[in-house]
């Protein structure tokens, strides 16, 4: 789950990372009152979920409360890679000496947390990975010690940084990873971590990505989801306990298992389909999780037809089939259906599917041709 | 022979009074897998499965008492690294563990602990292991595998219980079948699996299925390209997924260029493992 820049950098700010003063507004006269409060001078910056904010129009200065009024009234106007701007952070402009990236996440291979920071913050760090990588400095963290104070000196020196602001640079990325730490995080990230003329180091804009497998022991995060920012159909997925990913396709899925689910998606492609979208059903699934599932595929009106993958291991293909069949007693389908039942007491379940007029098939590359071929009927 | 489980394996089960816990165990049970132990906090002294299973409040009285050297866990997500550190100092070898949406940063340190302890996870997110004919030991449908000369290692688990159920149609059998799970962080790497078989007089050839994200397929190719001199043959899911997307699988997601499935596909076929474009074909591949 992501969080948004001015909810990340309040949880930094809890760790005693120092923030520009600020506050988040969802009306212009609300940035109004806060440029006013701030002595006029600020930054008004979009707040959606997506990055290239500032290319977009999505981050400006304001010299005057009028003009913050103004820009926030833009920017509240404006839509950033699809997603309409419902909120900004009215931000005291702060000037600016240098920019620090500083950031931690999650190393797959090392299995464990990385430290990584760069001289070269303001953009992004994957853009500095890709031009000069011998711009970034990565430490790894050992998950039972925790990020100590020795390794944050190293990377001051390594980024270069004057020796006169190392001690807050120490304190900061301690912080960071207090704050990666108590939020179960992924990826926390100060990009860029300025230097002021005063002097300060000030984290200007910030990032969080929390485990979702963790919200269950953090329920002031998971209160922070904005549902503004979601697909409908992915938030009735979680609803229901469904994994589900919507894709540009136009032939549904419906299967158990997340390996299964990707295969058959790469076997509509490989014969010539586009797969609508990734969903995966779970093990044991019962009727009303499958009538939950055929209801989200078919809401999405770019389905031309349906393929619907299931192994029957534990769970009997004839059980499942009868689970499919009073899900289909709630949702009437208006698009073929090809269901492929392998396992346990298959033909028994093919059969019952059969009885209910859908297109039965046996094998994957079958079931794949005979829904790409179902699309072709114009049934809408 | 085989690899991990087997004959002598004698199970104890984390969780096993839980609708699924005690489910499966019924299924290993009449499988043939020596379950010797329960472990339940709050019910020790009491038995389950009419009778057959002992249960104990601690993973520790559970191994003093049954000899019990792999334990498997059904225990929910928020107390499974807990279950895992506790089956740890208790002195299992052996961990196997089936819980989804474990915590990463949980992952972590259990993975780290066990590491310095010397003690071997298999999982998390994973269906277990089966080695036909001898022990089950997870959620693999025992049914659909018969014994043979076929090591099978995956990340997935109905795409594994396909291949499984394929070979059997054709009259083809498994040594052992590894699931090594779907999440980022786990306790057994394809290559760790991978090196087992190799040192399995049993087992002649391997199937191995990987999916998108992390480079776990890379360094298994590296493995057989420098090591292995049994033939393996392989399927990778997910040629189709978006990067940045998490398909189902906390750990199947393309990250910043990395755990793209063609990439995995070409660092495979250049180790010379023959990769099938599709579930089916994998068994055509086999020798």
């Amino acid at each position: 789950m992501k969080l948004h820049e001015y909810q990340s950098k309040q949880l930094f700010a809890q760790q005693g990372i120092p923030i520009p003063k600020g506050r988040m507004a969802m009306t212009a006269s609300e940035a109004k009152a806060i440029a006013e409060e701030l002595g006029g001078r600020v930054v008004v910056k979009s707040q959606v979920l997506v990055g290239g904010r500032g290319k977009a129009g999505g981050i400006r200065l304001a010299h005057s409360s009028d003009e913050a009024e103004n820009v926030a009234t833009q920017i509240l106007g404006i839509q950033i890679k699809g997603l309409p701007v419902r909120k900004v952070l009215v931000d005291e402009a702060v000037n600016i000496l240098a920019e620090i990236y500083l950031g931690i996440t999650n190393d797959r291979q090392g299995r464990c947390p990385v430290i990584i920071a760069s001289a070269e913050g303001g953009v992004e760090i994957e853009e500095v990975a890709r031009r000069e990588p011998e711009k970034i400095v990565r430490i790894p963290v050992d998950p039972l010690l925790g990020l100590r104070e020795y390794q944050a000196r190293y990377l001051a020196a390594a980024i270069e940084l004057p020796r006169d602001h190392w001690r807050a640079f120490i304190a900061i990325a301690l912080g960071l990873y207090e704050t990666f730490r108590r939020t179960d995080s992924t990826l926390a990230e100060i990009n860029p971590l300025v230097l002021t003329p005063e002097g300060k180091l000030l984290a200007l804009d910030g990032k969080i990505v929390v485990d979702d497998n963790a919200l269950f022991r953090h329920p002031e995060i998971a209160d922070l989801r904005d549902l503004d920012e979601e697909a409908p159909s992915e938030r009735e997925a979680r609803k229901y306990g469904l994994s589900y990913v919507k894709l540009e396709g136009t032939i549904g899925c419906m299967v158990n298992g997340a390996g299964l689910a990707m295969a058959t998606m790469d076997v509509i492609k490989l014969r010539g389909g586009q797969p609508a979208n990734f969903l995966d059903i779970g093990g044991g699934a019962g009727a009303e999780k499958v009538a939950a599932a055929f209801g989200l595929i078919l809401a999405d009106r770019s389905v031309r037809s349906v393929l619907l993958n299931i192994f029957g291991g534990i769970t009997r293909c004839d059980e499942v089939a009868r689970g499919i069949l009073i899900a289909l007693q709630d949702v009437k389908p208006t698009v073929p259906i090809v269901a492929r039942l392998v396992g346990t007491n298959e033909e028994e379940g093919r059969r019952l599917l059969a009885d209910a007029q859908m297109i039965t098939a046996t094998s994957l590359v079958d079931a794949a041709e005979k829904a790409v071929a179902g699309q072709e009927v114009p049934t809408r | 022979m085989s690899i991990l489980v087997n004959k002598a394996t004698r199970l104890l089960v984390q969780g096993i009074t839980g609708r699924e816990g005690l489910f499966h165990s019924q299924q290993m049970l009449e499988y043939g897998t020596r379950i010797v132990a329960g472990v339940r906090p709050g019910k020790g002294g009491e038995w389950v499965l009419e009778g057959k299973i002992p249960l104990f409040d601690t993973v520790k009285q559970a191994v003093e008492a049954t000899g019990a050297n792999v334990s498997v866990l059904f225990v929910p997500a928020r107390s499974a690294a807990d279950a895992m550190l506790e089956a740890a100092d208790a002195g299992v070898p052996l961990i196997v563990c089936i819980t989804e949406g474990i915590p990463v940063q949980d992952m972590m340190q259990v993975r780290r602990y066990l590491d310095q302890h010397g003690i071997r996870l298999v999982g998390p997110n994973c269906p277990g292991l089966l080695t036909p004919g001898e022990a089950k030991v997870g959620i693999i449908p025992g049914h659909i595998a018969l014994a043979g000369d076929i090591g099978i290692v995956s990340r997935s688990g109905t795409l594994t219980y396909e291949v499984l159920y394929a070979l059997q149609q054709r009259q083809r059998g498994v040594s052992t079948c590894v699931g090594i799970g779907g999440d980022p962080i786990n306790g057994t790497s394809f290559t760790d699996v991978l090196a087992m078989f190799e040192d399995d007089p049993r087992t002649e050839q391997v199937i191995l299925i990987g999916e998108i994200g992390g480079s776990d397929e890379e360094r298994a190719a590296e493995f057989i390209h420098d090591r292995m001199t049994k033939p393996v043959v392989g399927f990778v899911a997910g040629r189709t997924a978006p990067a940045g997307k998490r398909m189902g699988h906390a750990g199947a997601i393309v990250e910043g260029g990395t755990g793209l499935a063609a990439d995995k596909v070409q660092a495979l076929q250049a180790a010379r493992v023959r990769v099938a474009d599709h579930p089916e074909a994998i068994v055509d591949l086999l020798k």
